[in-house]
C-alpha cells in the first residue's frame, strides 16, 4: 500500500564544509510503508545527508518538509521528536545497562518519583515480541550478539513511535542468520506503516528489502529509481560513473598475459579465515605482479589484507611464504618477513600526527632496527629528503609535522615509511583515497615502477579503472567473500569487474 | 551453566567483597573476645560515619567513568570554615549552610572545567585539591577547637539501639546512603549517570542531558564531602587545615572494593558502603591485634585494591572473549524460543 | 616548536629569580664558603634535584600517555631501606661498602616498583591511573613497614656525601641531575628509544602497525620512572640523614605532573620536553623558596600551585582558546564545535 504524500522531503539540499562542498542540491523523497535505498560510494554524500536529515549538521541550502510541512530539525533530540530514529553501524548504546534501560532510558515510566521497573520490563518485553525476539530484557545488552543489539536499537526507535526509521549500515557486522532476523523485522514494520531510510554497502541486501533506490555521487543527486527497474549493473555505474579517463600508467599488453612463474611465488595463503570478518579464501602473490582486490567497502578487502599482515589473529587456515609456512602474529613478524602494510585509515591507523615527515618516514625501518641501532640524525635527513624528491612531497622540510601536510601528501610519506623497508610485499589499502588526480596518477606509476624492480604488490581499490589498468590478476570479493579471481586482458574491463562485483544477475 | 554466569558476571566483586568482610569479621571474632560485642560492629559505622557519606558521592563520580581527588581537602576545608566562623561569633545554624556550600560550589566549578574544556577528571580535581588545602591552611595553620554546644550535642549524644548506641553521624550517614540508592537506582538522573558511564558517545546520542549529568555528579560529590566534612568535625571536635589527609585514596579504595569499576557504569552505592565497612574492620583488627603496626592498614587496603583492579580486569577479558564466541549461539538461544 | 615551548617557562622563571633579586640583591652573587660555592642560585638548583629527577621520569611516561602515582611512595621506600641498612652498627664504620649495598638495594628495589608498575599496565592492560594508585595507596605502608614505624637515624657519615657532599665546590646532587639528564637526552636523542616513546603515545594503533613493540617502551618509561624516584629517595634521606616513610616525598607525584605539564608535555602523550620539564621543576622549586623568603604565608603554595596547574592546562585545552577566540571575534552563527567534528571523522 502506497500513500502518496512522502512523510519527508527533502529538496535541493546543500551542504558545505570549509572547502568541502559535501551535498549538492540533493532532493529525497520518503513514503511511507517503504524500504528506500540511499546508495552511493565513500565519500557521495550518504552520511552527511542522514546527518542533516537528523539535525546533527544544519544545511546550507534547500528544504526539508516532514509531513508537507517545512521543518528545521535542530538537533538529534529534536529529529527523535519529529518521529525521526536512527540505528547506526556501530550499535549506539550502553552495553553495561540492562535491555530494558537501553530501551527506555531518557523517557523511563515513573510512578511516584520512582522509575517502575515492573511497567518498563512489561513494555519492553512487548515491544520486542513486536520484532519476534524473545529474551530476558533485564540481562545487560552486552550479554547479547551484535544482532540482538541492533534490534535493541529498534525496538529503542518504536518506543518512541517514531514513523521514520534510518538504518545506518546496520547489517556490516551481523552474519546470514542474523541479517535474514533484521529483514524479517524490517518487513514487519514496512507493513505496520513505517517509512525506513536504508544503507548498506551490500547489494544483494539492498536489491533484497528495498522498493526505491537514491543515487549520489560525490555530493550530487543522480536519481531516484523503483528498485525493480534498476539492474545491478546500472547501479553501480551510477554509483561510480562512467567516466574513464585513460592515463599513460598502464600494463602492457603482453605482461598481461604472462604466465607467472611457480619461482616467483612469493606468499600464499590457504584457506585463510577469520570468522564474521572473512571467509576462508586462497591467494598466491607472486614477485614482480600487481594482484588486485576489487569489491565494495566492506566486502573483506581490508580483513583479508590485515590476516597477510598479522594485524588481526587467523583463525583458521596457514600462510606460506616462499613454501615455508610461517606465523604471522603481530606486524612486527610481517615486516620482519618482508611484507608492509599501508592502511586505508589514514589518520587512525598510518600518521603519527605529532611527529615531523623525517621521524613518521623512518618509524618503520627503525621498529626493524630496533632500540639501539638508531639511523643518525643526518642519515635520517638524507633518505628523508631522497623519498620527498622522489614522491614529489610537499612541502619539502622534512622537519614538517605530518599533521600540517594535505591527504595526499600525508600519503605518500606513509607510502615512503614502508618503500623504505625495501619490503618485498607491498599491501596498498585504497593509496589513492581521497587525494588529487596528480598524485594518483604518481602513485600509480610507482605502483608500476617497483613491480618492474620484482616486488608483489597487493592493491586494494574502490576505483576499478585503477585496478584494471595495473593487476595482472584481480580477486573479487563479495559480502566478505573471495568470489572469484580474473585473469586480467584486453576483454576485462571495469564494467566486466563490477558485473562481477554485483553478481546475482 | 552459562546462564548462571552471566547474572552474576557484575556481582562478582560484590560477593567477594562480602565473603572476605564476613571471613575478616568471623576471624575477628574467634581471636579476640572482645570482637563478638555488637558494639564492635556499630562502632564500625559510628567510626566511619562521614567515610561513608564521602563514598556515596565518590561512587557516583566513579560511575560515570570520573574521578574526585579533592574530597579529603573538602573536609578539611569545610572543618576549617565551621570552626573559623563559630569562633567568629556565629551561630551554629548559620554555620551548618556556609559549610556545606563549599563543597558544591567548588564541585560545580570542577565539573564545568571537566565538562566544557574536556580537561581530564583527574587534573581538574588535583587542582581542586590543592585548593581547598590551600584556602584550609590559609585560614589558620593551627587547629581550632570547637567549644559549641550544638556541635558537642552532635558529636556526644548516643543513640542506643537496646544495650548498645551509635551516634548521630551515623544516622545522617544511612540517610545519605538511603537517598544515594534511591537516586542511582530509581531516578532518571541516576540511570544517565550509569549510561555516561557505560558510554558517553551513545548517551550523547540518545538524547540523554550528558553535561548536565557530569557537573551535577561532581557537585553531588562536593556535597557529600562538605556533609562529611561536618560529620569529620563532629567526630573530631576541632577544625584543622591538615584534617583527611590522604582521604580521597580511601574513599576511592572502598569504592572499588564495593565492587565499583574504576572505569565506570558498572557498580552500587551499598557497595561502597560494604566497601568502607571493610576497611573499617582491617583497621579494627589491626587495632585489636596491637602487636601488628598502623601501616598494616595501608598495606591491606593497597593489596585489597590490586585484589579487586585484576578481577574486575578479569572479568572484563573474559567477558570480551565469550562474546565472540557465544554470539552465534545466543542467537540460537533466542530463535528456539 | 621547540624554542615557543621553553620561551613561557623561561619568562616565568626569570621573573621569580628576579623578584627574589629585588627583595634582596645579593640573591645572585655566588660566594665560596668552606671552599665550596654557595649562593641563592646555587641553593634552588641544590633543593630542586630531587623534583628534577622524578619529573624526568614523569615526563617520558606521560609522552606514552601514561602517569605515575606512586613515585611519592616509591621515594619513601627507597629511603627507607637505605636509611635502615645504615641505621644500625656502622655508626663508626668509615668503610664505602655498605653504602654501595644501602644505594644498589635501594635502586633495585625502586626499579623493581617501576617493574610492578610497567606490568600492571602493559601486560594486563591496567589504566595507568588506576594500576600506579595501587603502590600509592600501599607504598608508603611498605616504607613505615621496613622502618618499623620508627624513623631511623643516619649516623654512618659516608651517607650524607650523596645528599650533602660536594665535589669541586658544587653539591654533588647536581652532578646526580646532570648525569641522569644527560644519560636521558642521549637515549631519547641518540637511540630510537625516544621516537618509539613518542610515536606510542601519538597513536598506538599506527605505531603497533609500524612493527613497534609498544608493550616493552611503557613497561621501559614505568621502570626508568622507579629508578628516578629511587635516586630521588636516596637523595631526600641522605641530605637529612633519616627517613621518614609517612613524610618523604608527599606529593612529589602531583609536582612531578606540574613540572611535565609546565613544561609543555601534553598530558594526552606524544611530544616530550625534558628541558621544559627541567625548567617546570625549577619553577615550582623557585616559589617555594621565593615565597618562603618573601615571608607570604607558606600556604599559599598549595593555592598557587591550584591556580598554576589549572591555567596551564585550560591553555592547552583546545575547546578554551576556542571559547576565547570567539569571545573576541565576531560570534558567528555556526552549529557549535560538535557538527564540524562529526565530519572530520567522517572524511
Amino acid at each position: 500500500m502506497k500513500v502518496n504524500t512522502p512523510i519527508i522531503e527533502m529538496i535541493d539540499i546543500s551542504k558545505i564544509f570549509p572547502g568541502v562542498r559535501a551535498l549538492s542540491n540533493v532532493s529525497f523523497r520518503l513514503f511511507p510503508g517503504e524500504v528506500h535505498s540511499l546508495m552511493g560510494e565513500n565519500g557521495a554524500g550518504k552520511s552527511t545527508l542522514v546527518k542533516v536529515l537528523t539535525g546533527v549538521h544544519n544545511h546550507d541550502g534547500g528544504t526539508i518538509q516532514i509531513e508537507e510541512q517545512p521543518m528545521e530539525v535542530i538537533s538529534p533530540l529534536h529529529a527523535q521528536q519529529l518521529g525521526i530514529s536512527t540505528v547506526y553501524q556501530e550499535v549506539n548504546l550502553c552495553p553495561n545497562l540492562s535491555v530494558v534501560e537501553n530501551i527506555f532510558i531518557g523517557r523511563e515510566l515513573m510512578k511516584r518519583g520512582f522509575i517502575d521497573w515492573k511497567k518498563m520490563n512489561k513494555r519492553a518485553e512487548e515491544l520486542l515480541a513486536k520484532l519476534n525476539i524473545n529474551i530476558d530484557v533485564t540481562k545487560e545488552l552486552s550479554t547479547y550478539s551484535v544482532a540482538i543489539q541492533q534490534m535493541v536499537a529498534i525496538a529503542r526507535s518504536l518506543n518512541i513511535s517514531s514513523k521514520v526509521l534510518i538504518l545506518d549500515e546496520p547489517t556490516s557486522s551481523l552474519d546470514v542468520n542474523e541479517v535474514n532476523q533484521l529483514f524479517e523485522c524490517i518487513n514487519n514494520l514496512k507493513k505496520e506503516g513505517m517509512a525506513i531510510l536504508f544503507i548498506s554497502h551490500f547489494l544483494d541486501q539492498v536489491y533484497e528489502i528495498s522498493d526505491r533506490i537514491t543515487v549520489l555521487r560525490n555530493g550530487e543527486f543522480i536519481g531516484e529509481y523503483l528498485t525493480e527497474d534498476l539492474p545491478r549493473l546500472e547501479l553501480i555505474s551510477k554509483m561510480v560513473g562512467k567516466e574513464l579517463k585513460q592515463l599513460e600508467n598502464k600494463l602492457n599488453t603482453e605482461e598481461k598475459e604472462e604466465e607467472p612463474s611457480k619461482n616467483d611465488l612469493f606468499l600464499e595463503a590457504v584457506k585463510l579465515t577469520k570468522k564474521g570478518k572473512i571467509q576462508p579464501f586462497d591467494l598466491k602473490l607472486y614477485s614482480g605482479e600487481i594482484y588486485g582486490l576489487a569489491g565494495l567497502l566492506g566486502s573483506g578487502r581490508t580483513e583479508m589484507a590485515r590476516l597477510l599482515f598479522g594485524a588481526d589473529k587467523v583463525d583458521e587456515g596457514e600462510i606460506k611464504m616462499k613454501g615455508q609456512t610461517i606465523q604471522l602474529n603481530s606486524p612486527k613478524q610481517a615486516i620482519r618477513n618482508g611484507v608492509a602494510f599501508c592502511s586505508e585509515n589514514r589518520k587512525a591507523e598510518g600518521i603519527i600526527p605529532e611527529l615531523s615527515i623525517r621521524e613518521n618516514m623512518i618509524l618503520a625501518i627503525q621498529g626493524i632496527k630496533g632500540w639501539f641501532k638508531y639511523i643518525p640524525h643526518k642519515k635520517q635527513v638524507e633518505i628523508a629528503d631522497e623519498y620527498i624528491r622522489l614522491l614529489n612531497i610537499n612541502p619539502p622540510n622534512p622537519e614538517q609535522l605530518i599533521k600540517n601536510l594535505s591527504g595526499g601528501n600525508q600519503q605518500k610519506v606513509l607510502l615512503a615509511r614502508w618503500l623504505i623497508t625495501n619490503p618485498n610485499l607491498l599491501i596498498l589499502d585504497e593509496p589513492t583515497r581521497g587525494i588529487d588526480v596528480g598524485a594518483k596518477a604518481e602513485i600509480q606509476k610507482l605502483m608500476l615502477e617497483l613491480k618492474d624492480e620484482g616486488k608483489s604488490i597487493l592493491f586494494i581499490s574502490s576505483e576499478l579503472e585503477e585496478v584494471v589498468r595495473t593487476c595482472r590478476r584481480i580477486a573479487v570479493l563479495r559480502d566478505r567473500q573471495k568470489i572469484s579471481e580474473i585473469k586480467n586482458n584486453e576483454q576485462i574491463d571495469h564494467q566486466y569487474i563490477m558485473q562481477e562485483i554485483a553478481g546475482g544477475n | 551453566m552459562n546462564h548462571l554466569f552471566k547474572i552474576n558476571n557484575r556481582l562478582i566483586p560484590l560477593v567477594v567483597t562480602l565473603i572476605l568482610f564476613v571471613f575478616m569479621y568471623a576471624f575477628g571474632m574467634f581471636r579476640y573476645t572482645n570482637f563478638s560485642s555488637p558494639q564492635v560492629f556499630l562502632n564500625l559505622f559510628i567510626d566511619n560515619a562521614f567515610l561513608i557519606v564521602v563514598a556515596v558521592g565518590m561512587t557516583f563520580v566513579i560511575l560515570t567513568g570520573g574521578i574526585d581527588l579533592s574530597v579529603g581537602s573538602v573536609i578539611a576545608l569545610t572543618s576549617m570554615v565551621a570552626a573559623s566562623l563559630l569562633l567568629a561569633g556565629l551561630s551554629p545554624f548559620v554555620v551548618f549552610p556556609l559549610a556545606l556550600l563549599i563543597g558544591p560550589i567548588l564541585g560545580f566549578l570542577m565539573g564545568c572545567c571537566i565538562h566544557y574544556f574536556h580537561l581530564q577528571p583527574f587534573i581538574v580535581t588535583l587542582a581542586g585539591m590543592f585548593l581547598a588545602r590551600g584556602l584550609a591552611l590559609l585560614i589558620n595553620v593551627q587547629t581550632i577547637p570547637i567549644t559549641d554546644d550544638v556541635f558537642r550535642f552532635m558529636a556526644r549524644t548516643r543513640i542506643p539501639i537496646g544495650d548498645y548506641f551509635i551516634s548521630i553521624s551515623v544516622i545522617i550517614a544511612l540517610i545519605v546512603v538511603g537517598i544515594g540508592v534511591y537516586v542511582a537506582h530509581f531516578t532518571k538522573f541516576g540511570r544517565s549517570v550509569y549510561a555516561i558511564g557505560g558510554s558517553e558517545q551513545s548517551a550523547l546520542l540518545m538524547g540523554l542531558p550528558v553535561g548536565k549529568t557530569k557537573i551535577l555528579v561532581y557537585t553531588i560529590s562536593g556535597f557529600c564531602a562538605s556533609l562529611a566534612g561536618l560529620l569529620f568535625t563532629f567526630y573530631m571536635l576541632s577544625g584543622y587545615g591538615l584534617h583527611a589527609n590522604g582521604l580521597e585514596l580511601n574513599a576511592i579504595a572502598a569504592v572499588v572494593i564495593g565492587g565499583t569499576l574504576l572505569t565506570g557504569g558498572v557498580g552500587y552505592v551499598a557497595g561502597s558502603v560494604l566497601g568502607v565497612l571493610m576497611l573499617g574492620t582491617i583497621q579494627s583488627l589491626i587495632a585489636y591485634e596491637g602487636s601488628l603496626s598502623a601501616w598494616w592498614t595501608r598495606i591491606a587496603v593497597g593489596v585489597l585494591l590490586l585484589l579487586f583492579i585484576v578481577l574486575h580486569r578479569v572479568i572484563l577479558l573474559r567477558e570480551e572473549k565469550r562474546k565472540d564466541k557465544v554470539g552465534s549461539m545466543e542467537e540460537k538461544e533466542s530463535k528456539a524460543s | 616548536m621547540m624554542k615557543s615551548k621553553l620561551f613561557w617557562p623561561f619568562v616565568v622563571l626569570l621573573i621569580l629569580l628576579l623578584i627574589n633579586f629585588i627583595h634582596n640583591p645579593s640573591f645572585f652573587a655566588i660566594e665560596i664558603r668552606n671552599g665550596n660555592f654557595t649562593g641563592g642560585l646555587i641553593t634552588i638548583l641544590h633543593r630542586a634535584t630531587p623534583l628534577i629527577l622524578i619529573s624526568i621520569g614523569m615526563t617520558l611516561v606521560i609522552a606514552t600517555k601514561g602517569i605515575d602515582l606512586g613515585v611519592g611512595s616509591v621515594i619513601a621506600i627507597s629511603g627507607a631501606i637505605a636509611a635502615m641498612l645504615l641505621s644500625g652498627s656502622f655508626g663508626e664504620s668509615n668503610s664505602l661498602f655498605p653504602l654501595f649495598v644501602a644505594i644498589a638495594l635501594a635502586i633495585m628495589v625502586a626499579v623493581a616498583t617501576g617493574l610492578w608498575n610497567g606490568m600492571l599496565i602493559s601486560r594486563l592492560g591496567i589504566q595507568p591511573i588506576v594500576a600506579t594508585l595501587i603502590l600509592m595507596t600501599a607504598g608508603r605502608g611498605v616504607a613505615q613497614l621496613i622502618t618499623g614505624g620508627q624513623i631511623p637515624t643516619v649516623y654512618y657519615s659516608p651517607y650524607s656525601f650523596i645528599g650533602r657532599g660536594h665535589v669541586f665546590m658544587l653539591p654533588i646532587t647536581i652532578y646526580i641531575v646532570a648525569i641522569v639528564l644527560c644519560f636521558t637526552f642521549y637515549m631519547t636523542r641518540k637511540t630510537s628509544i625516544g621516537l618509539f616513546i613518542e610515536s606510542v603515545g601519538g597513536n598506538p594503533t599506527a605505531s603497533r602497525l609500524s612493527g613497534i613493540s609498544s608493550k616493552n617502551i611503557i613497561l621501559m618509561v614505568y621502570v626508568f620512572s622507579g629508578f628516578c624516584a629511587g635516586v630521588a629517595g636516596l637523595i631526600l634521606s641522605s641530605n637529612v640523614m633519616s627517613a621518614d616513610g609517612n613524610n618523604a616525598g608527599l606529593w612529589f607525584e602531583l609536582d612531578a605532573i606540574l613540572a611535565v605539564v609546565i613544561g609543555g608535555t601534553s598530558l594526552m602523550g606524544g611530544r616530550f620536553f625534558l628541558m621544559g620539564t627541567v625548567l617546570g621543576a625549577l619553577i615550582i622549586q623557585t616559589l617555594t623558596t621565593t615565597i618562603y623568603s618573601l615571608g607570604i604565608p607558606s600556604n599559599l603554595i598549595l593555592v598557587v600551585k591550584a591556580v598554576v596547574v589549572l591555567t596551564v592546562c585550560l591553555l592547552q585545552s583546545p575547546e578554551f582558546r576556542k571559547k576565547i577566540v570567539e569571545i573576541f571575534s565576531f560570534r558567528k552563527s555556526v552549529n557549535k564545535g560538535k557538527g564540524v567534528k562529526h565530519h572530520e571523522s567522517s572524511l
